[in-house]
């Protein structure tokens, strides 16, 4: 009869060669991953980062005082400005056609630049002065490099022109300050994302201010509250449904309740944020859930033993113990909720806005719905950003996920 | 090897069956003795009522949904003095204490019937209300639950939520008697504000006991209080469990017979939901009336 301690040594190698194939298993899961998500930064880096620098041309601009007349400076016409400055430059360039194309070069953007510094300041009516236009987006691709100069966008002529301009210096990359700070445009080189970046605030302002309240309450009712029968396992079973919805459904719900029965404007962050609190509160629920379950009980015991109430025990104890848990529920439902498009195209927030919204029922778009937006249009300047606008949506995410542990750690007790 | 082996692990099982029968068929009828005679009443034996109690129940029984968990058990507790509910696991001691404070009323299915007295007033009544109840009859569990909070927070939160201090210095004054009582003071003094998951063991309980006792309560009630801690710190939370008497009605259960021994004036042994004889500790050990009792108290089982 053979010791058992020589069956145990017989098998231990076999047991530890197991435990490494298990471990290395679970090693080549995360690396995988890790790759995968690497190159998705990588490949959207890639093509985002030209996003951040826009062509620029340089231009001598003579405010004449016979076109901006001081009776009306808004309808002035501030594009013959610009033109006449590039005829200026460019004197050997005669004909309809070709002065067509030199103008082209610089973007319809450039007469909204030259009419606001006339608004900001009518002194310099009457001057000559040196200003950075942006440029066409053609131009701007070309010239970046991101498409190939025998592409066709732009005539020999053209071409020529830009070569002039570069070796007087007088075209260069400059930091793209047009589109962190504009709304939605149909000139790629005018395009920004701050107008979306304020719709996506707005909108989850509505959905935090709806969806915590009514998810945390709903949790601490049904955990702490609500009699276990028949009727509260059929609200769990749809609570529990509820999370898995297609998130359109709930854009269709908002089509046709919050736009067709209240009436509430389309295109608003207010119906934008209702319908994601919807697609949020499940979720937040479920985490709430967890997290009161995890309260030990010996917490609730020792609160009820000395004659606290259920409220008191509930608002002294259990929920300051389950919020960590509650909070990162609640910002990864946010963070679903920010780079939620489906249920928004129902509700109109799919429509071109250029305005940045300043309030609740303003029309307004969100970053991913912007991105969908520029993913579709067809000039080559919105590839990169398109690019870019993922980027901004993917440091949001990664911020708010940051918070979501910054905050887990900081309310983390021990018992 | 193997068998061997096996045969050892079943023994105990057999000796539980045996002893069970017995109690279910025998003894019942040939121990009960009349209730005025020998002051017993139903199966308990020995002296479960005193003169001038603190908290009276009769005929209690309590019932997890289906489940008979205690049955028909009437005790009196009496002023100052410490009680012991000893007996096997399961046997019921825990959910009896858990009656007295009302604690049973969070564990869902649970049902209470027959009657407990706290000087005079049914706790069970419907006018009765659990909060002040609780800040009557305190109690302190099985394993140190401080609040995750400072120490001073601990023994402050029960006075401050029922009002019982009007200002700062007061409060102050309710903390450091309280943990001047449990024996804590000298110890924390000098970082009240530290967490009260900070300390060992042994002190945490302490602090546990200091903050039912901040309430004012008339009973204390403690579910096997010094299960979780080592024989140092069972022995300061013995001694102050003597001292408390002088103010204090106390019922504590307890797995230990030498800790019912050391602490208590009466013991009380449950088995399986009876209450099978109450009397003085060193009668009931040195005694015991009931052959149960005296298979527990030997070793026999439990």
């Amino acid at each position: 009869m053979s010791r058992s301690i020589d069956i145990v040594q017989r098998g231990l190698k076999r047991r530890y060669r197991a435990e490494r194939r298990f471990q290395r298993l679970g090693l080549a899961a995360i690396v995988v991953s890790l790759i995968f998500l690497a190159l998705l930064f990588a490949s959207i880096v890639h093509r985002g980062h030209g996003a951040l620098f826009q062509t620029h041309i340089q231009l001598n601009v003579f405010f004449d005082p016979q076109i901006l007349t001081e009776t009306d400076l808004n309808a002035a016409d501030y594009s013959r400005l610009v033109k006449e400055a590039l005829y200026a430059m460019f004197p050997a360039v005669s004909g309809r056609n070709e002065k067509r194309n030199l103008s082209g070069l610089v973007s319809s953007g450039a007469a909204y630049q030259l009419r606001d510094m006339v608004l900001g300041n009518r002194a310099i009516i009457g001057t000559h002065q040196e200003i950075w236009v942006p440029a066409d987006d053609d131009v701007d691709m070309i010239y970046k490099g991101a498409l190939a100069r025998d592409s066709g966008r732009l005539s020999k002529d053209q071409l020529a022109w830009v070569d002039q301009l570069h070796s007087q210096k007088k075209i260069e990359k400059q930091f793209n300050t047009a589109f962190f700070r504009s709304g939605d445009s149909r000139e790629p080189e005018l395009a920004g994302i701050w107008g979306a970046a304020c719709g996506s605030f707005f909108t989850l302002l509505v959905t935090l201010a709806l969806a915590f309240p009514l998810g945390v309450a709903t949790a601490v009712y049904l955990e702490e509250f609500a009699p276990k029968n028949s009727w509260t396992d059929l609200i769990e079973v749809n609570i529990n449904n509820l999370a898995a919805v297609p998130s359109i459904v709930f854009g269709l719900l908002g089509l046709a309740v919050f736009l067709n029965a209240f009436g509430l404007p389309r295109s608003a962050p207010l119906v934008g944020g209702l319908v994601l609190a919807l697609m949020t509160l499940p979720t937040i629920i479920i985490a709430s859930r967890a997290a009161l379950q995890s309260v030990p009980p010996s917490i609730r015991d020792a609160a009820l033993g000395v004659g606290a109430s259920r409220m008191q025990m509930i608002l002294h104890h259990v929920l300051p113990l389950a919020l960590p848990g509650m909070l990162t529920g609640t910002i990864i439902g946010m963070a679903r909720a920010l780079g939620e498009t489906a249920p928004l195209l129902m509700i109109g927030m799919v429509a071109f806005i250029v305005d940045i919204p300043h309030g609740f029922t303003d029309p307004a778009a969100v970053l991913p719905v912007q991105i969908y937006l520029w993913a579709d249009s067809p000039e080559r300047a919105f590839v990169e950003r398109t690019a870019a606008a993922t980027l901004v949506l993917l440091l949001f995410l990664i911020a708010m996920n940051g918070a979501a542990v910054v905050l887990r750690k900081k309310f983390e007790r021990r018992w | 090897m193997k068998m061997a082996f096996q045969q050892e692990l079943w023994q105990p099982k057999e000796l539980d069956v045996a002893t069970d029968q017995l109690t279910r068929t025998e003894e019942k009828k040939e121990l009960r003795i009349p209730a005025e005679r020998a002051q017993s009443v139903g199966q308990t034996v020995g002296k479960p009522f005193v003169d001038n109690p603190r908290m009276i129940c009769r005929e209690v029984n309590v019932y997890y949904g289906d489940k008979h968990a205690i049955r028909q058990v009437s005790l009196d507790i009496a002023r100052h003095e410490v009680i012991a509910m000893i007996g096997p696991s399961g046997c019921g001691k825990s959910t009896f204490i858990r009656c007295l404070n009302r604690m049973n009323d969070t564990i869902d299915g649970c049902r209470v019937t027959g009657q407990i007295l706290l000087d005079g007033q049914n706790i069970y009544d419907r006018q009765v209300d659990v909060v002040p109840l609780r800040a009557q009859v305190g109690m302190v569990f099985q394993k140190p639950n401080p609040f995750p909070k400072s120490i001073y927070d601990n023994v402050a939160y029960g006075p401050k939520i029922h009002g019982l201090a009007r200002n700062r210095s007061e409060l102050d004054q309710i903390v450091e008697i309280s943990l001047r009582k449990a024996g804590l003071w000298e110890e924390v003094k000098d970082r009240l504000s530290q967490s009260g998951t900070s300390l060992s063991g042994g002190q945490q309980q302490r602090l546990c006991i200091a903050r039912t006792i901040a309430v004012g309560p008339e009973v204390i009630l403690m579910d096997e209080p010094c299960s979780a801690l080592d024989p140092i710190a069972t022995g300061k939370i013995e001694e102050l469990i003597d001292e408390l008497r002088q103010q204090y009605s106390i019922a504590i259960v307890t797995h230990s017979m030498q800790q019912a021994a050391r602490v208590s004036q009466r013991t009380a042994y449950f088995h399986l939901g009876d209450l099978i004889e109450v009397g003085q500790t060193d009668q009931l050990f040195t005694m015991p009336r009931h052959k149960l009792t005296q298979d527990y108290i030997t070793g026999r089982f439990g």
